[in-house]
């Protein structure tokens, strides 16, 4: 057997061990600080076929990058190039490693396979050392790109990047060095021995007019030490996301979420963002206003180095912009909520006694019609919904016309839980009691909190898509006037809750819509959603005032919305008339 | 003879036209089809409840006067600075040139649908302190179903003192046009009951105090320290309004037949258009002027004067005055 064995490979043998040590440590740790729901959602669910998708996606998203590809080429090509680079210069070596040498070897020598194998070239050699070669090139037009959009990020389509901790930048130029110092270790061997592919025999011929043995040793051992920094500072370092978000994918195929407070999957989530700063594009309090620093990458960063503050998670607006840009799918939302939970701070327990008193009314083949605090405020949409139920003689229960009790996401939105939680209980004893088999919900607010956060055993709506069904069915009869109506997607219904089509469906059939120049996931926040409390008014001007622009676009005669919150923002910021699309639709009754 | 263009045929335009014509020539530009458009719906006025109806007219007999061009349905759209001169331009692309500008494009009312949570334009029985003004005049004050109401509340603040609409000053004059309607209302309905809702009560000028005391002591009127937060409708059409009464620290709850907004007053459209094209636009699309104290008739641009409601919210008293010393300065100018 060959001596596969030279000082050198010491760093990187020594960097590998630390990181899987490392790796299965934490990964053990923070699995079992899984909370009881999440443990047992992993136990019910690991031996299912829930794994074959999981795998899928895994190759999809961790190699081939998909969603950044979705969002802008080139930062596609440079992740991926990476990523996906890397992962193939690993296997094509071992498959190398595995085809040329017979009999036992160490791992290590895929990794330095050229300083190790130079005998007399074969066509199989040949072939693999000109496929090595190509994807070393990939890799490294990777990271020319990577250095490139640190002072220039708009070739990957980026207004800005993110601001690294000193760490994260020296776990940033490990990597950056790995591959350059790869081609030149390979080339000045291929200078001697003639064993490189086109890239590293070209560079290597230019080389062998000054080989010298130790100066070769001297490239390989700083390739193996670069590799050995890099693998130590990976676990500690944003790099950490590369495993993570294998794992987190699987387990979020188990149907695992996160929970209101911070438990080990929290800590899978925030290792498994690669702080790519893509959140920080798009975000209001950057792009409109100016704030740095609170966006998501920056709280998620805080809270994993355990130095995260409310201040940081109060300075947001909980638009969820970020959330569907995010390429990794992270839960950002709720993990903002984990850092603005509140234990004790606000003794409501008195508020709400005269809800006690509230009765509930028997709606057997009634709809519950619940129109949420802010829908009080905008009665022309409450009034609106009552003439379309009159219209298509529907009997209804206006569950909140008097005594109104919050759905409760506001409070849940600022971190009041147990606050928030007493008031879900009373809402829903109400609801099950009254034996209706329909909520209706004018408030993308309260309809979000019926979905997702109430427990609810009837159907829920939010009244667009309720009027789009009464139009599909032909209860409701409408006419259709010519005026150009814009829709303003809120945060809340769109992006919280996935309704896109259905107010777009209705607003067709009474006038004609026109297209804003952000739509759907991209829609612009009003400002005044209800996630943040410290903006001021300043502030949140600004915001809704680019919201509004960007609905000019196609100069509408009208501006249709699905959200009192919204509704009311736009109100006193332009002279057009500013509807919800339930008030188009009774004005067209036939 | 030197030639002189004001644009805007309210109080302030009229006064000081007939002042200016007395050596120059006007061209009175009025963009509606009638001049003093904003007095016309007017029952009376504060502090002494004399007619809206005589200034009106007595404003008015003052255009009669050859030197005097009122050109109505001519909205100015735009004012350039020619040399020493000044050409204005209209709306059908017609110019005229003068020696002077006075603008006196004056005020609107707050739009107050924008406060949707109050109902107005949703329910009938929500007026505004201008509706109230015409009900008075024409003596018909009617809730939603055209019966006379029991209850009137009027509430102060609409679209003023309001960081929400986007306007933070205040407006002047509604503390007291509230008082005023309701002492209105009570000579008209001797047993309803009348509520002011208010913030504070800013009772400023001459007399207005002591008619803030007499509308408690003769007449009766009720005042709540508080605002409205919401207005919704009953089953019998009345307005159900919520707020708290902030001297007692609860919140309440009360039906109305009527409930009046005071809407305040805001840049006029043509004042925030006049306003950016001349470079002189203030906070909240009001006229900036030169300086708050000798110069706050004069702009920026010298030869471009202003007076009157489209500097700040002003009452009528204070407009005629300001249009007077605006003639004033501007007769010295062009000696």
């Amino acid at each position: 057997m060959m001596n596969y064995f030279s000082p050198f490979v010491l760093p990187f043998v020594l960097g590998t061990f630390v990181l899987l040590g490392i790796c299965v440590f934490k990964y053990i740790r923070w699995y079992m600080s899984f909370d009881r729901v999440q443990r047992s959602k992993v136990k019910k669910n690991i031996l299912s076929l829930k794994f074959l998708p999981a795998i899928w996606e895994a190759i999809l998203e961790c190699l081939f990058h998909r969603k950044v590809f979705r969002r802008n080429l080139v930062l596609g090509y440079m992740h991926s190039s990476i990523a996906f680079g890397w992962f193939l210069l690993i296997l094509v070596g071992a498959i190398e490693a595995e085809v040329c040498i017979h009999g036992s070897k160490p791992f290590w020598v895929a990794i330095f396979y050229r300083f190790f194998v130079h005998e007399h070239p074969t066509t199989t050699s040949v072939v693999f050392a000109n496929i090595m070669d190509a994807l070393l090139l990939v890799v490294l037009s990777g990271v020319m790109l990577a250095v490139i959009k640190m002072v220039y990020s708009k070739i990957v389509g980026m207004r800005r990047v993110t601001k690294h901790v000193l760490f994260d930048r020296f776990a940033k130029f490990s990597l950056w060095f790995i591959f350059p110092l790869r081609l030149l270790a390979e080339s000045y061997t291929a200078a001697y021995y003639g064993n490189g592919g086109f890239m590293t025999q070209a560079l290597g011929n230019l080389f062998a007019p000054i080989y010298h043995e130790y100066v070769e040793m001297a490239f390989w051992t700083m390739y193996s030490i670069c590799l050995a920094v890099f693998f130590v500072s990976m676990p500690f370092s944003r790099y950490m996301h590369i495993f993570t978000e294998v794992f987190l994918i699987f387990f979020r195929r188990m149907g695992v979420t996160e929970g209101d407070e911070k438990t080990g999957y929290t800590m899978y989530e925030l290792s498994a963002c690669s702080r790519c700063g893509i959140c920080i594009d798009n975000c209001p309090m950057d792009k409109q206003l100016g704030v740095q620093g609170v966006q998501s990458v920056y709280l998620l960063r805080d809270v994993r180095y355990k130095r995260g503050t409310e201040e940081v998670a109060n300075q947001c607006l909980m638009c969820q912009r970020c959330s569907s840009d995010c390429p990794v799918g992270l839960d950002l939302m709720t993990i903002r909520r984990q850092v603005r939970t509140k234990e004790s701070a606000l003794d409501a327990s008195g508020n709400y006694s005269y809800a006690d008193n509230i009765q509930a009314f028997n709606s057997v083949g009634r709809v519950l019609y619940f129109g949420g605090c802010m829908s009080h405020l905008t009665p022309g949409i409450t009034e609106s919904m009552i003439k379309i139920f009159e219209a298509v003689d529907q009997n209804y229960w206006y569950m909140d016309k008097n005594r109104t009790i919050c759905c409760g996401r506001p409070l849940l939105q600022q971190g009041f839980l147990k606050q928030a939680k007493d008031l879900r209980l009373k809402n829903q004893s109400m609801i099950i009691k009254s034996k209706a088999k329909l909520l209706v919900t004018s408030c993308p607010i309260c309809y979000q909190s019926f979905t997702k956060e109430y427990n609810l055993p009837i159907k829920v709506m939010h009244h667009t898509e309720y009027i789009a069904g009464l139009i599909k069915s032909g209860r409701l009869k409408l006419r259709k006037d010519d005026l150009k109506v814009v829709y303003h997607d809120p945060c809340e219904l769109g992006r919280g809750c996935g309704i896109y089509n259905e107010p777009r469906e209705v607003l067709k059939s009474v006038s004609t819509l026109v297209k804003a120049k952000y739509e759907k996931e991209k829609s612009l926040c009003c400002g005044f959603n209800l996630g943040s409390t410290v903006l001021t008014m300043e502030q949140q001007t600004k915001v809704r005032d680019a919201a509004v622009e960007s609905l000019m676009d196609k100069n509408p005669d009208l501006i249709a919305t699905a959200c009192p919150m919204c509704k009311k923002a736009f109100n006193h910021a332009t002279t057009l008339q500013v509807k919800d699309v339930a008030e188009i639709v009774a004005e067209n009754i036939i | 003879m030197s030639k002189i263009a004001i644009i805007g045929a309210g109080p302030a335009g009229i006064e000081s036209a007939s002042m200016l014509a007395r050596s120059h020539e006007v061209l009175l530009f009025e963009k509606s089809s009638t001049a003093l458009s904003n007095i016309l719906d007017k029952a009376y006025l504060f502090p002494d409840f004399s007619s809206a109806t005589d200034i009106a007219d007595s404003l008015n007999s003052k255009l009669i006067n050859e030197n005097i061009k009122l050109m109505l349905n001519t909205e100015v759209v735009d004012i350039v600075r020619n040399d020493s001169e000044w050409k204005i331009v209209d709306k059908s692309g017609k110019n005229y040139f003068v020696d002077a500008v006075l603008i006196t494009t004056g005020y609107q009312t707050f739009d107050a649908t924008r406060k949707e949570e109050l109902g107005y334009g949703i329910y009938k029985g929500v007026v505004t302190s201008i509706d109230m003004e015409r009900m008075i005049k024409y003596n018909q004050i009617v809730n939603s179903i055209n019966e006379s109401p029991k209850r009137v509340v009027f509430l102060q603040c609409v679209g003023s003192r309001d960081e929400k609409s986007g306007n933070r000053y205040c407006s002047k004059v509604c503390c007291v046009t509230a008082v005023k309607q309701a002492i209105e209302v009570r000579k008209m309905l001797p047993d309803a009951e009348i509520y002011i809702f208010y913030m504070d009560l800013r009772m400023w000028g001459q007399h207005f105090e002591e008619l803030y005391r007499e509308s408690q002591e003769k007449y009766d009127i009720r005042y709540v320290r508080g605002r409205i937060s919401e207005a919704s409708s009953t089953f019998d059409r009345k307005i159900q309004i919520k707020a708290e009464d902030t001297l007692l620290g609860v919140p309440l709850k009360m039906t109305t037949d009527l409930l009046v907004l005071m809407v305040g007053m805001e840049a006029s459209a043509g004042t925030k258009s006049l306003g950016c094209k001349c470079g002189i636009e203030g906070e909240y699309g009001f006229i900036k002027t030169a300086t708050p104290h000798l110069c706050d008739n004069e702009t920026s641009e010298k030869g471009l004067f202003v007076a009157g409601s489209c500097k700040r919210p002003m009452t009528i008293n204070d407009v005629i005055n300001d249009a007077r010393s605006a003639a004033c300065l501007i007769s010295e100018y062009l000696r």
